[in-house]
């Protein structure tokens, strides 16, 4: 039994009085593909809140690859190995489109708080920055301050700094949310391409992306999770219906 | 927002230009050979001496530049705005002090060159020390930190006479002999030229820190500090490692401050050199590189000329800065790289004209003030130290109605006439501004 | 025991004088966001308003036409200053009030000289109230307490029994809550703006000849009112009233009590003296070190609860 890359036990969540996830447990193995979804309001974003370190659990334990970390501070989590993008983009809109994966890149690689490297001359550094780019099939775009980018192309920017630092575990939240169909359909292959042989945890709305990507999908209603299994076990699954599928399934 | 990424857009933002160092700085170069120009302009040829007031104000400029710059690492690159910045200045000059008095002594030897940098020493020692308190909070509580620890370095500077002298400060000579050069620094000109040589070297530094992995990471960590912790950094270090090299650098200044006043008392440390340095930054312009260094370069002139006709030099200073703070966040170079894109496009003809209608109303507005706030300075302060109102020869009487009431119409006639004119202006620039979008938008 | 009962009850008229001008800003801080560096030259405003109608007119009328001054004043400068600058941001909102801030010492230094002005107590309450302990409590003191408990108590009524008074609570600790619920919040701004250079203005009518009035008087309070804020907390008067108090002792204190840290220290048997190393700093007495103990609250507030005493939101 391989070694689960995120492990949620019996996590509870409470903003003041107002509880927001009720004892959710999730064990999510390495290189699953693993999709939460849920009505709005179900506590999809909170739950990647705990897991990212963006809040404190207010009981509970979340364990990354066997080790706690709730408690831990964002960038604690994050160079242990998990990275996650926003469900509002957020990149470096100031700087170029290269630059922006390459402040990805840079910890990973060793550089830290370094004042004495010239950015400029980091070959390795800057030809890594431009593979990234290429498999975000932004490579042309390099030159553009990031802000000047159309949605689509600052999702995929946002993918590519996620994936830069070499993180095996990745939440994505809402990656195609605000897309068209073709855009939808472009994003889900980038994104099957570059998380291939990691751990993928997504939040997602679109239900054919999910169908399509998805191991294993989590249905997660008022903080509780109601089902957790397979794509198609799901799809017929009753309680998931009344709640949020609807009977009317393709 | 979006004009300032147009232009940047307009021009390729990696440094990968051919072209060599020559062509890419050559305004930095012209600058410093001004700069080593101009006191050989000032020169008085009848009394073979240097201009005192001339070199006096270059110097001054030269240490406030690498001031600004120290600060702007804080204020334009990390987004940090600070309250008690001069501290780190101060206690640079007092470490120079002190160690300039030990050389002379005959406690330490260094060459006199090298002074300067143990004031960036102590500097960044402080920093530290001082930066790791502070750099646990962002923004306003940060703001707050600063001016506390500003405020309690000033009573101390005050209190405690070991260190810092008290209220008379310390004294100290620069002609201690010792140089890698065989100069003696006795004449202001030597010490103004080894403040070139370190403002060349500080600015170089401070450019080079601004692509490396700190200096990127702290603009992310401004711009985005959720996305910077999940790209692995923590922004509570980053801004640590940059408040602190900003102190060096400060230090740096003080310890030139040190040399070429030979004195360093506690005004050095207190919230008006901290204010000073916000201005220069702030009215130079925080987004570019040189805005600090043409607001250092304007704030200087503004004191050392107008100072010495008004006593009220500071209200225009202040009012200056408000008006940047409303109308022009960017500051003097904002202002400038605005119009980048337009005259790229060679489209500046277009606002030749309404900015040359803005010229009159600016006039009038700009003198009836200066005519209304001397009155009234007149009337008070000046009364007091028994001084009159002279203007190209003749008297003005603050006490009579007349001059009121000309620095009254002036400044507002003046102001609704700038007032139809700007909007005009602001129709023109906008018109311009559309064309250029349409052009870019077509394939 | 006579020095600690008096110095009690200075300590508790400076409190006072400290809340009043500190309640402003803390109202102003919590909803708005901005720390308003100019408040305290509103005080100064109040105080010189206050010199030039007593000066005319008579005491009794500074003390309601100065506040409504710096009211109006308040207004104006929110209305036309801050409001525009709002859209650049929270720090260029704070930029602005320091400029203003500038501005307006370098003004009253030009209307009415560098030297500070004989704003008096007026006559009929520049007397002893009692005597205790063979001290005698001041007329004038027994009256700032006075106007500031009718204060405290005016604010605390209007808070909690008008509707403003909710609204201005709901904001103070959610502010963009308040503003989705319909409210003109534009309005409420405005209002508390004006309300709070009010009260400033009237801690400068009744502080001003208490103190001196003089054009550095902004420059020496506003850090101390700053420090007040801080410590009480955002978007909590009740902090904000304690720390005033806290304050208000601390400073009256230590003038009060003549010891060093070489005191001390002597007590657990080690010795000081001028010579030793870091002797300077361990041989000053307490009252000479008093204008450090502010920031020295500052800073330690900053680093252990940054949230203040009893704040309840970060700034």
């Amino acid at each position: 039994m391989s070694e689960s890359a995120i492990r949620l036990r019996d996590v509870h969540k409470r903003f003041g009085p107002t509880p927001i996830i009720l004892g959710v447990s999730l064990d999510i193995a390495r290189g699953q593909r693993h999709a939460i979804i849920g009505p709005n309001g179900a506590g999809k974003t909170t739950l990647f809140n705990l897991m990212s370190g963006r809040f404190p659990v207010s009981s509970g334990s979340i364990e990354l690859n066997g080790r706690p970390i709730d408690g831990l501070a964002p960038h604690q989590i994050n160079r242990l190995g998990l990275s996650r993008s926003f469900q509002i983009t957020s990149i470096f809109s100031r700087m170029s489109v290269l630059e922006n994966v390459r402040c990805g890149l840079l910890w990973s690689r060793g550089y830290h708080y370094s004042f004495w490297h010239l950015l400029g001359r980091e070959r390795a550094l800057n030809e890594a920055a431009r593979r990234l780019l290429d498999d975000v099939n932004l490579e042309s775009r390099r030159d553009v301050p990031a802000g000047l980018l159309s949605y689509a192309e600052q999702r995929a920017l946002e993918i590519g700094i996620t994936i830069a630092g070499g993180a095996d575990t990745i939440l994505l939240d809402e990656p195609t949310a605000g897309m068209s169909r073709t855009e939808a359909n472009h994003a889900v292959e980038l994104i099957r391409r570059v998380t291939a042989g990691k751990t993928l945890v997504m939040v997602e709305h679109d239900m054919s992306v999910v169908f399509d990507l998805a191991d294993v999908v989590t249905v997660l209603v008022y903080g509780e999770v109601i089902a957790s299994d397979a794509p198609a076990a799901i799809r017929a699954n009753r309680a998931v219906q009344d709640a949020y599928l609807g009977t009317e399934a393709h | 927002m979006s004009e300032s990424l147009l232009d940047t857009a307009a021009r390729p933002v990696t440094a990968a230009r051919a072209g060599g160092l020559l062509r890419r700085h050559w305004a930095w170069l012209a600058a410093l050979a001004i700069a080593l120009a101009l006191p050989w302009l000032l020169f008085d040829w009848t009394r073979a001496r240097h201009s005192g007031f001339g070199v006096a104000m270059l110097s001054q400029m030269g240490m406030m530049i690498i001031f600004a710059l120290s600060y702007n690492m804080q204020m334009g690159h990390a987004g940090l705005l600070s309250f008690g910045h001069a501290v780190f200045f101060g206690l640079g000059g007092y470490c120079t002090a002190h160690l300039l008095n030990t050389i002379k002594a005959g406690g330490f030897w260094l060459p006199v060159e090298l002074v300067p940098l143990v004031g960036g020493l102590g500097g960044l020692a402080f920093a530290i020390v001082f930066g790791y308190v502070a750099t646990k909070q962002r923004a306003t509580a940060f703001a707050m930190i600063t001016l506390g620890i500003g405020e309690l370095v000033t009573s101390c500077a005050l209190m405690f006479k070991s260190f810092f002298g008290g209220e008379s400060g310390v004294s100290t000579n620069r002609v201690v002999g010792t140089s890698l050069f065989g100069l003696n620094y006795g004449p202001s000109i030597q010490v103004y030229y080894l403040i070139i040589a370190w403002t060349v070297i500080a600015l170089a530094l401070m450019r080079l820190l601004t692509e490396t992995p700190l200096g990127r990471m702290a603009n992310a960590c401004r711009d985005n500090f959720e996305r910077a912790q999940f790209v692995g950094y923590d922004p509570r270090m980053v801004r640590f490692f940059q408040f602190a090299l900003s102190g060096f650098f400060a230090g740096i200044a003080g310890g030139l401050y040190a040399l070429t006043y030979e004195i360093v008392t506690f005004d050095t440390v207190a919230g008006g050199m901290s204010a000073n340095a916000l201005l220069m930054t702030y009215i130079g312009g925080v987004g570019t590189f040189a805005g600090p260094v043409v607001g250092a370069i304007l704030i200087v002139l503004l004191q050392s000329w107008v100072s010495l006709l008004s006593n009220s030099w500071l209200v225009y200073v202040g009012v200056l800065f408000i008006l940047m703070v409303t109308f022009a966040p960017g500051g003097i170079a904002g202002l400038v790289l605005m119009h980048q894109p337009i005259s790229r496009r060679g489209r500046m003809g277009r606002l030749a004209v309404p900015y040359a209608r803005l010229v009159g109303p600016s006039l009038f507005v700009v003198v009836g003030f200066v005519l209304l706030i001397e009155l009234c300075s007149f009337l008070t302060i000046g009364a007091s130290q028994g001084k009159t109102f002279t203007l190209a020869g003749a008297t003005i009487h603050p006490k009579s109605a007349v001059p009121w009431a000309i620095g009254a119409l002036l400044l507002g006639g003046g102001g609704l006439w700038l007032w139809r004119e700007g909007r005009r202006a602001r129709s023109a620039w906008d018109a311009v501004m559309e064309e250029i979008k349409a052009a870019a938008a077509r394939p | 025991m006579e020095v600690l009962l008096v110095s009690l009850l200075n300590g508790l008229v400076y409190g006072m004088l400290l809340f009043m001008l500190a309640s402003g800003l803390t109202l102003i801080f919590s909803m708005m966001g901005v720390l308003n560096f100019a408040h305290a030259s509103v005080y100064m405003l109040g105080a010189y308003f206050a010199y030039e109608v007593s000066r005319h007119v008579g005491f009794w009328p500074a003390l309601v036409v100065a506040p409504v001054l710096c009211g109006a004043i308040g207004a104006l400068i929110e209305m036309y200053g801050l409001r525009r600058v709002h859209k650049n941001g929270h720090i260029a909102e704070l930029l602005f009030t320091f400029g203003l801030a500038f501005i307006i010492d370098k003004g009253v230094q030009m209307a009415w000289g560098l030297l500070p002005v004989a704003y008096r107590v007026p006559p009929v309450l520049d007397r002893p109230l009692f005597t205790i302990y063979g001290t005698n409590f001041h007329a004038y003191r027994g009256f700032m307490l006075l106007i500031s408990a009718l204060m405290f108590c005016a604010i605390w009524l209007m808070l909690t029994r008008t509707r403003l008074g909710l609204v201005i609570q709901a904001a103070l600790t959610h502010p963009e809550m308040v503003g989705a619920l319909g409210h003109n919040v534009p309005r409420v701004f405005t209002t508390v703006f004006a309300g709070g250079s009010a009260l400033a203005g009237l801690a400068g009518v009744i502080g001003g000849n208490y103190l001196v009035t003089e054009p550095s008087m902004a420059f020496t309070m506003g850090p101390i009112v700053f420090v007040v804020v801080v410590f009480g907390g955002l978007g909590s008067l009740a902090g904000c009233f304690i720390a005033s108090l806290i304050m208000g002792f601390v400073q009256t204190f230590a003038v009060v009590f003549d010891v060093s840290l070489a005191n001390v220290l002597a007590l657990v048997g080690i010795t000081v003296t001028e010579a030793s190393p870091f002797g300077e700093v361990l041989t000053i007495p307490l009252p000479r070190i008093g204008a450090l103990l502010p920031y020295v609250m500052l800073v330690l507030i900053l680093l252990f609860k940054p949230r203040g005493l009893l704040g309840t939101r970060d700034t």
